[in-house]
């Protein structure tokens, strides 16, 4: 009597997974296909790269010491390179709302929280490469030119390397923080549809934070403002020296920006599941 | 045999003047309730975290210090901190030297030679000391002040540290004389005179050729005056960023100056010299490092401090919250503005209209300064009423919890006000042409945000080496946020200078000639592409 209900599930089973795999395949021609993908990717890379390497140039440590955090110093670049990564995310899915495209997509592919799976797993997949390339040049850059300006044993810093713990920590998150980001973004932009008003809301909440806890003088202000940020928290995970005066653990600031990922994604999908498109 | 009558419209035929132009563009912007009200956010966001930033920061009395900053703690007024003094035109000021003075009555001068000034070596740098070098701005000379209130007007010739010899008065004037440093073996000789209002000064390097060096007029001088020698040294002011958190050293330092020479003409009723600290509750050394003796006609004086003006900053002296950080959240009001002038050109190619547009006015430059004009004009408005809200609701927030606000005279408030709104207009209009260049919302905002928000956001804190935002502010477009400096920067006091703390590499108009350069190259492209694309 169970065996035939048994059998059913598993075609059921079968059935969605290759739903799932067709689904992924279609986003993925569609991202691929699309020139502004590869260039804004490229983009990402040469600004991380270009601001990180202009930082490492700014930066100073004088003989007998100085106070720096030389891995953060040389991952300076994902501030801004975070800002691309925000508008790859946004316009995959805006864009089709710009084209009349989704009207399609949803007509091939009903299952809407799937569409939106399949293009949170492949953005997330891209802005990994991207971000990995991005980083890890970046802390190349760093390892060849801070001993340059002082950075070097004597003075207590040497060369960045990834055997290290903590570099290796800020390395692996820097990649992570900008794949939530690029997460986030999607929420927001399935949430909103609209790509300029998408990115400038995601950029305004990434971005003051920071700013407003620059000139906040109150101390009990500045640490739950830079709490709660997903910039200002997210980018803990960057720090590897004075970790005790951070007001979260890095991993537990990393786990921040997930929460708002999260968070923007669950209503971006409950607005993408129950409205007209 | 009927005729058939072509049919012609009864309609008047219609003017296509620029006027029609705007009339339309204008038509188009406000009847799309998104754009208004994206307008109406922009004002919203600026002026709201601007009301937001004087409620918070506004420093509780108890949790100040900062890490790594020495020197005096900065609380607001009501929390029983320091009352800023202020000098003749209203600037704040820091008054505080070592003074050994006598009254003169009337007209007349006083001569002195001055053969060293040493530093006391009781600064650190990171940790450590400075050395017995004097630092550039420690001063050594002879001073005619009204009286020995904070702030009174005076004037000075004094020999510095690194900088020659000066002439200085009302703490913002400053003139230079003979260069180079005071030794045994090369003295110098250094006089004021005296003349009702005027001070005259001069320099010589022998007491007897004599240079004159400046003559200064210090309106309402009284009969009596104090004149005699003085000495300070300012903070020893250094900046770091680390651990993504900048952090000033203002460690005091003191210098001691050797004097002999001294000769008077004129009335000095007083027999004797009486020596005192300024501003004794100022003194950041211990009291003893300060002082001075007289033997046979030679006096050694110590001290410590500086006549000049504050300079604002959360890194300075001065009172760190300035109107400036009132419009902190331009750059938010920036992003909707430039959200909504993209779209106000690219929705036009999403829709189609672009088509209906240029058929209708077929001279395609004229539709774009229409659309600019348009657009400019709506982001002007908005950005006044956010920058003038933002500013007198926070100043009033300010000043009603006693938070010492640096105070701003009044053609720089309106400079930064009307400068923040010409910023979000001029920068939507670029936004308008890069969207024209571009034709993709998305894409517009990118660039504008990559070129204008991100270098004006990656200045706000100061963990950037202060090189890469210094080069930032010049290049970008978001040399413009100059316009926001709050305070002028005085090279004869060495500050951090930094944009973290609102000093711009540019000069407020010059910023703001930089956007304007890339408006005007970026429009003359969207034009051009308008002209010679397919629509």
């Amino acid at each position: 009597m169970t065996q035939p209900a048994a059998g059913l599930s598993r075609a059921r089973y079968r059935g969605r997974a290759r739903y799932g795999r067709e689904t992924l395949r279609a986003e993925w021609t569609k991202l691929r296909t699309v020139a502004s993908t590869g260039w804004l990717l490229l983009g990402t890379v040469a600004l991380t790269v270009a601001v990180s390497v202009a930082a490492d140039a700014a930066a100073t440590c004088p003989s007998g010491g100085c106070q720096a955090d030389p891995a953060r110093l040389s991952l300076t670049g994902v501030q801004a390179g975070q800002a691309i990564v925000a508008v790859i995310a946004v316009l995959a899915i805006s864009g089709e709302y710009s084209t009349g495209m989704i009207r399609i997509t949803l007509t091939a592919m009903p299952r809407r929280l799937t569409v939106l799976a399949a293009k949170a797993a492949l953005v997330a997949v891209l802005v990994l490469a991207a971000g990995a390339v991005a980083v890890l040049a970046s802390v190349l850059a760093g390892r060849l030119m801070l001993p340059g300006h002082g950075f070097i044993a004597a003075n207590g810093y040497p060369p960045l390397s990834l055997g290290d713990g903590p570099v290796l920590r800020a390395v692996t998150g820097s990649v992570l923080y900008l794949v939530l980001i690029a997460l986030l973004s999607l929420g927001v932009a399935t949430a909103v549809r609209e790509p300029a008003v998408a990115i400038g809301l995601v950029l305004g909440l990434l971005y003051v934070f920071p700013v407003v806890t620059s000139v906040v003088g109150n101390q009990h202000w500045q640490r739950h403002l830079e709490q709660i940020g997903p910039m200002t928290a997210g980018l803990y995970i960057q720090a590897t020296a004075g970790l005790r005066s951070l007001p979260l653990t890095p991993w537990q600031g990393l786990g921040v920006l997930a929460l708002w990922a999260a968070g923007a994604l669950v209503i971006g999908a409950l607005v993408f599941r129950f409205r007209d498109a | 045999m009927t005729t058939v009558t072509p049919y012609r419209s009864t309609a008047h035929e219609a003017r296509d003047g620029f006027g029609q132009l705007l009339h339309a563009e204008w038509t188009k912007f406000r009847t799309v309730r998104g754009w208004v009200a994206g307008m109406i956010v922009a004002a919203l966001v600026t002026a709201g975290l601007g009301v937001f930033v004087a409620r918070a920061a506004i420093p509780t009395c108890s949790s100040q210090t900062s890490s790594g900053q020495q020197g005096p703690v900065q609380h607001g007024a009501a929390c029983g901190g320091p009352i800023y003094a202020r000098g003749p035109g209203g600037v704040l000021v820091q008054d505080e030297f070592y003074f050994v003075r006598q009254p003169l009555a009337g007209n007349g001068s006083i001569t002195v030679r001055v053969t060293s000034l040493t530093g006391l070596g009781r600064g650190t740098d990171n940790g450590r000391p400075v050395g017995a070098i004097a630092v550039p701005w420690s001063k050594a000379g002879i001073i005619v002040k009204d009286g020995t209130s904070l702030g009174s007007a005076y004037a000075a010739m004094m020999v510095t540290g690194g900088n020659g010899v000066r002439m200085q008065w009302n703490y913002t004037g400053d003139t230079s004389g003979l260069s180079g440093a005071v030794s045994a073996a090369s003295p110098r000789w250094l006089r004021l005179t005296r003349d009702g209002d005027t001070i005259t000064g001069y320099d010589s390097a022998d007491g007897t050729h004599w240079t004159h060096v400046g003559t200064v007029a210090l309106a309402g001088l009284p009969p009596t005056v104090q004149a005699g020698l003085f000495v300070t040294s300012p903070q020893h002011s250094t900046y770091s960023s680390s651990l993504g958190v900048g952090n000033g050293f203002n460690s005091p330092t003191a210098s001691t100056a050797v004097f002999d020479h001294v000769s008077r003409t004129g009335t000095w009723p007083a027999r004797t010299w009486t020596g005192d600290d300024v501003d004794p509750e100022d003194l950041q050394v211990a009291p003893g490092s300060v002082g001075y003796h007289q033997v046979a006609g030679r006096f050694t004086v110590a001290g410590s401090g500086d006549i000049a003006p504050l300079i604002a900053g959360p890194l300075n002296h001065g009172p760190n919250i300035t109107v400036r950080d009132f419009l902190l959240g331009t750059f938010a009001g920036l992003i909707a503005v430039a959200v909504v002038a993209a779209m106000f050109m690219t929705a036009e190619y999403r829709r189609g209209l672009i088509r209906t547009t240029l058929a209708a006015s077929p001279n395609r430059g004229r539709v774009l300064a229409a659309k600019a004009i348009v657009i400019g004009s709506a982001a002007f408005v908005t950005g006044l009423a956010a920058a003038a809200g933002a500013v007198l609701i926070a100043t009033h927030i300010a000043d009603s919890a006693g938070a010492d606000v640096f105070p701003e005279p009044w053609p720089t408030e309106l400079r930064i006000i009307a400068g923040t709104a010409a910023l979000i207009a001029v920068a939507a209009v670029l936004t308008l042409a890069i969207a024209t260049m571009v034709r993709r919302s998305a894409t517009a905002i990118l660039i504008m945000i990559v070129i204008i928000v991100i270098p004006d956001v990656l200045s706000a804190p100061p963990g950037i080496p202060a090189g890469v935002t210094d080069w930032l502010l010049r290049v970008t477009p978001a040399a413009a946020f100059a316009l926001q400096q709050p305070a002028p920067q005085y090279y004869q006091v060495l500050a951090n200078y930094i944009p973290s703390s609102g000093f711009y590499p540019l000069a407020p108009w010059t910023g703001f000639a930089v956007l304007c350069a890339w408006t005007a190259v970026a429009l003359a492209a969207a034009a051009y592409l308008l002209r010679r694309r397919d629509a």
